[in-house]
């Protein structure tokens, strides 16, 4: 590392420079709470008055580190999470030292030490050195030379949550300990990778900080039944391994097996720095309520001369906290102070509030678990069997504690009654539940301009509101400038309801976002209502009818087409070509070059030399650029020109097998019991019988489906939007909402069924579930966990709201309308259907193999 | 150098369907026509100024055309891209009274 700016000093070099009038500030620790220090103060003007150094131990810029559970679970991407990258501090005339950690403070001399070897002079210091996680004391956790054993993470950094994901790449099964937020979310973040996962939690029940007993029961169910297996009131005694971990020993001798162990047991403030520069240390270094740190010198604990401290590692007024919240409520009180925009600003202190991250299972809590004092109101609503868990305590007329789990609907509302002492409705049962309660409309125009609406971002209602003023108009155009709702997420509907409520009536607002397309300002119940009710059957009536001033829209048409051929089975009035994107009109997936790709059905990945001498035939006399297998267990010939198509469909004589729509594409299937010597069932005929029947269904986006016999998995069922698995004697188990493409999540079990015809009705109803209920390409790995496999699983299994019947025969009406497209080869619906549309661009573009080459032209072919 | 525009009669209007484009070769050009569901028409260079998508296949309503390849949309009018695309080159469209679509291209008169 080379030191080269201005006002340090490497050994013997060169006094500082003198920086003008401007104080010098040195930040030590550049995570969540430094950073937003230091923007805080830019916000007020501090650039003028500081020249700023940030050090930083972690090797990057500042990056939001709640979203590293998103980012373990595959929800979110790195370059996702990331909130001021190295050249925002460059901006910023910030001189950022990432990589480097600071061992000391000389606060007599006011230099700051780092392990470089680097000197830096300050006149106002800022501690945010955060918290690290602590690792309880256990047998065999280190090897003979004192280092740890490998396979054993914490899970706090970048570097945690990377080194995590490998790991889950390559291993199969995990032990979390510490069911707490973080325990939980990284049991969940493994799981969602395939990776069988044990959770050792020694309190009696989960979350038992935020929680009472009987929601960390209910939370327990919702828990195992994301295929986590939960022990609780179990303390781990030790780790088994020599060199890397093999297991988790439990006090009663069982030995979990485990490749990797997570230890989420809490977190430790980091307070060596303070501790070396003889600050004030307690638990955290303690601070005063302008962040002012103290040193005990001379027995008289006073203000220690320009050093302030924020964020995790510091302890107030006896409290230190583990939660973001505080921390934005910390950086603005020592950035008034600092900048001397309000002298006498002081922080007291910040009620928190917890959410969970774990994908389906929606968690809120705040305040107290339950009753304290005498004269405490405790309002309870219990439903375990639904995953449903739901209290408030008041106190003298104020909530002081809530816990919401299954149903968060009232999240706004309770959150901000209890920041604010919001009067509370006479009838308790109202902060339960909509009985009259303040709508949210009222609540959000009731809120004080400085109530944080986003509490990972610590953006307020004022600031959303300033958003709106200066001329966002739309939900998404805020978001992106004050980034409120980009932390957890779980804050979106209230930054919508505040953005709306700002805009007035005059709003530009993309409420938008629940509509089914953008053309039709109706979400998808909503729009088949209407659609059914006035039995519109065309994309030009919908618009007609329901579209502002009537008007089309052209990014609208592909959905709403879907969704018309779904609701009226027998067909529409009139087949309106234009409400198709250009696949589902010609029946082929377009390319780079504007050729087409053609993929003809082979059920179940099961073809026959008859075929496949056809397809050797078309691929010589089409020039296809390439012959690929595909990932879906079928052939592609690429490169086909539009005008080719109905011949090749033709010579091929063999049906669709829609690798283009947002429809049924595949089933994949393995060998099974015909050929497999652990087959437990035949996969291979129960795919196809399930391709048979399915092939071509139109759905909200597309559909991916493998059988396999036997949980070896060869065809990889647990990640497919339905998939099914022999497990012997006859069963079948039955997957959904799994993928392994841009996101990647092990299927929910549905169900186990005694036979491949419960296997053919379920898929069947769990199919047509989705296409009513799912949004317009919102994949089953998305719409399954909105809904909740619970709910799901009640609707389809159980059916609890009595839809089965109904799904089931407007299932089969949709079965029996099944029509091979490539019949339209013999008789184009419209003129020019397979026209070229770029008549004067040489094709083909796209490279061909070499003649000769696997896949390339035939030696004949370039012999004519 | 003086710009002159120059009339194309193209095509029968019955050759394009309702609410889509085809492409067309016009004095050396290639345009792409569309008919809207009003019964105008309107016309465009064919090839998407953003990676060269076939922009007859795309799909339109009154006021846009949309690329099939990356959904880049283009304003039939002005031919200005609604995003950060470069812009399209727009050609004034008519249909005659015996039910021909006519294209009038601007070009540099030699
Ligand atoms: C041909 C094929 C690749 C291959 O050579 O094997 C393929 C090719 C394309 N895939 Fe795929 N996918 C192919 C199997 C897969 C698989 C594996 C599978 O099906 O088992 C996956 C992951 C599984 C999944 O989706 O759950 C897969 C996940 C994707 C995704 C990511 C979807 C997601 O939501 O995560 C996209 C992008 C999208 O749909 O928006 C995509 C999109 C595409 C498109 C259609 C891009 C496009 O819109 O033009 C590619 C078309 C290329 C072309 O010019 O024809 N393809 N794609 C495979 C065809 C399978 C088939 O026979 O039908
Ligand atoms: C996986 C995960 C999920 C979470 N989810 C939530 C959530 O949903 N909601 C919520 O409110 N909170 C959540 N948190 C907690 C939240 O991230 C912390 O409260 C917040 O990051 C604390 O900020 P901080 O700046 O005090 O500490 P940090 O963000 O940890 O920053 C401290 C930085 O200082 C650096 N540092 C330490 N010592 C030195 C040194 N001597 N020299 C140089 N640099 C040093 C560290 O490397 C680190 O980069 C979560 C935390 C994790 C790990
Ligand atoms: S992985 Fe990407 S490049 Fe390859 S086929 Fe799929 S979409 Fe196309
Ligand atoms: S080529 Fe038209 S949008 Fe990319």
């Amino acid at each position: 590392m080379t030191l080269t700016s201005s006002g340090t000093q490497t050994g013997t070099a060169q006094l500082p420079v003198q920086r003008a009038h401007r104080r010098r500030l040195v930040v030590v620790g550049n995570g969540m709470a430094g950073a937003r220090a230091v923007e805080e103060l830019l916000e007020r003007g501090g650039r003028d008055q500081f020249a700023i150094t940030m050090f930083g131990d972690e090797p990057y810029g500042n990056y939001n580190r709640i979203m590293l559970s998103h980012v373990l679970s595959g929800e979110e991407d790195e370059d996702g999470i990331f909130l001021n990258s190295l050249p925002w501090y460059a901006e910023n005339g910030i001189d950022l030292r990432a990589g480097v950690r600071v061992d000391r403070v000389d606060r007599f001399a006011k230099v700051v030490h780092d392990a470089d070897g680097g000197r830096t002079p300050y006149d106002v210091l800022l501690i945010a050195t955060g918290s690290s996680p602590f690792f309880p004391a256990m047998e065999g956790m280190h090897r003979d030379d004192g280092t740890m054993l490998d396979g054993v993470f914490g899970f706090r950094t970048l570097d945690d949550a990377r080194a995590l994901l490998n790991s889950a790449k390559v291993h199969r099964r995990a032990v979390v300990i510490g069911g707490g937020l973080l325990g939980l979310e990284a049991a969940h973040g493994l799981a969602t990778h395939g990776v069988e996962v044990d959770l050792v939690h020694s309190p009696s029940h989960l979350m038992n900080q935020q929680l009472g007993p009987e929601a960390g029961r209910v939370l327990r169910g919702r828990i195992e039944a994301l295929g986590i297996r939960v022990h609780t009131g179990v303390r781990t005694k030790g780790l088994r391994g020599t060199d890397r971990v093999t297991g988790v020993e439990l006090p009663d001798g069982t030995v979990l097996p485990a490749d990797l162990v997570v230890v989420a047991a809490g977190i430790r403030p980091n307070v060596d720095v303070a501790v070396r520069s003889g600050l004030d240390v307690q638990r955290g270094i303690v601070v005063d309520d302008r962040m002012r740190c103290s040193s005990g010198e001379d027995g008289d604990e006073g203000p220690a001369d320009g050093v302030y401290a924020v964020g995790e590692c510091v302890q107030h007024r006896g409290q230190t906290y583990g939660l973001v919240a505080p921390l934005w409520e910390q950086a603005g009180v020592l950035a008034d102070h600092l900048t001397g925009t309000r002298p006498d600003a002081e922080y007291h202190g910040t009620r928190t509030s917890t959410k969970l991250k774990v994908a389906g299972v929606d968690l809120v809590a705040m305040g107290l678990a339950g009753p304290e004092r005498d004269g405490d109101e405790f309002v309870v609503f219990s439903e375990p069997s639904r995953g449903i868990y739901l209290n408030v305590v008041v106190r003298d007329e104020r909530l002081v504690g809530a816990t919401l789990l299954g149903d968060v609907r009232k999240t706004a509302f309770l959150t901000q009654a209890f920041d604010q002492g919001l009067p509370l409705p006479q009838e308790r049962m109202a902060l339960l539940f909509d009985l009259g309660a303040p709508s949210d409309d009222v609540g959000v125009a009731e809120l004080a301009d400085d109530a944080q609406v986003c509490n990972c971002n610590g953006v307020s209602k004022g600031t959303i509101a300033g958003a709106v003023a200066d001329g966002c108009s739309t939900v998404g155009a805020v978001m992106a400038k004050t980034r409120a709702g980009k932390g957890c997420g779980s804050c979106k509907t209230l930054v919508e309801q505040v953005v709306q409520w700002a805009a007035g009536g005059d709003l530009a607002v993309d409420e938008s976002a629940s509509w089914y397309v953008p053309g039709v300002p109706l979400a998808k119940p909503e729009l088949m209502t209407a659609i059914r009710e006035r039995r519109l059957k065309s994309v030009s009536a919908v618009f007609r009818e329901l579209a502002p001033g009537g008007a089309e829209d052209a990014k609208s048409k592909m959905g709403l087409t879907s969704l018309l051929r779904m609701m009226w089975p027998e067909g529409l009035d009139e087949e309106e070509r234009d409400g198709r994107f250009i696949n589902d009109r010609v029946h082929a997936n377009i390319q780079r070059d504007g050729t087409f790709s053609v993929v003809p059905q082979m059920k179940g990945g099961v073809t026959s030399a008859d075929q496949l001498r056809r397809i050797a035939d078309v691929a010589d006399k089409y020039d296809v650029g390439m012959i690929k297998v595909t990932g879906g267990q079928r052939i592609d010939l690429l490169g086909i020109r539009k005008e080719d198509l109905p011949k090749v469909w033709a010579d091929l004589g063999m049906p669709s097998g829609y690798a283009y729509g947002k429809s049924f594409r595949t089933v994949k299937t393995c060998v099974g019991t015909d050929f497999c010597r652990f087959g437990l069932g035949d996969s291979t005929k129960l795919g196809i019988d399930i391709e048979t029947r399915f092939q071509g269904v139109e759905t909200p986006a597309k559909l991916k489906l493998a059988v396999v016999g036997c949980p070896r998995n060869c065809a990889e069922a647990y990640v497919k939007d339905v998939g099914v698995v022999a497990v012997g004697s006859g069963r079948w188990e039955v997957y959904v909402g799994g993928a392994a493409g841009a996101s990647v999540r092990k299927g929910d079990l549905l169900a186990t069924v005694d036979s491949p015809e419960e296997v053919l009705a379920l898929t069947g109803r769990f199919i047509q579930f989705y296409r009513e209920w799912g949004n317009w390409l919102e994949r089953t790995y998305e719409f399954v966990p909105r809904l909740g496999l619970e709910r799901v699983r009640a609707v389809l299994v159980d059916d609890s709201d009595g839809l089965v019947a109904g799904l089931d025969e407007r299932m089969q009406q949709t079965v029996d309308a099944y029509r091979d497209p490539w019949q339209e080869g013999a008789e184009p619906v419209t003129p020019g259907q397979f026209r070229s549309s770029l008549p004067l661009v040489d094709l083909p573009l796209v490279p061909r193999r070499p003649a000769g080459a696997p896949g390339g032209l035939a030696i004949s072919e370039v012999a004519r | 150098m003086s710009a002159t525009t120059t009339s194309h009669r193209v095509c029968p209007l019955a050759e394009i369907p309702v609410g889509e484009g085809r492409a067309y070769v016009v004095a050396g050009e290639q345009v792409a026509v569309f008919r809207h569901r009003s019964g105008r028409v309107s016309a465009t260079q064919a090839r998407c100024p953003h990676a060269g998508g076939p922009l007859a296949d795309g799909q339109i309503d009154e006021g846009v055309v949309v690329c099939p390849l990356h959904l880049n949309a283009f304003d039939l009018a002005t031919g200005g891209s609604t995003g950060d695309q470069p812009a399209l080159a727009v050609h004034a469209a008519t249909v005659d009274a015996d039910g021909t679509v006519s294209v009038q291209l601007t070009g540099s008169a030699s």
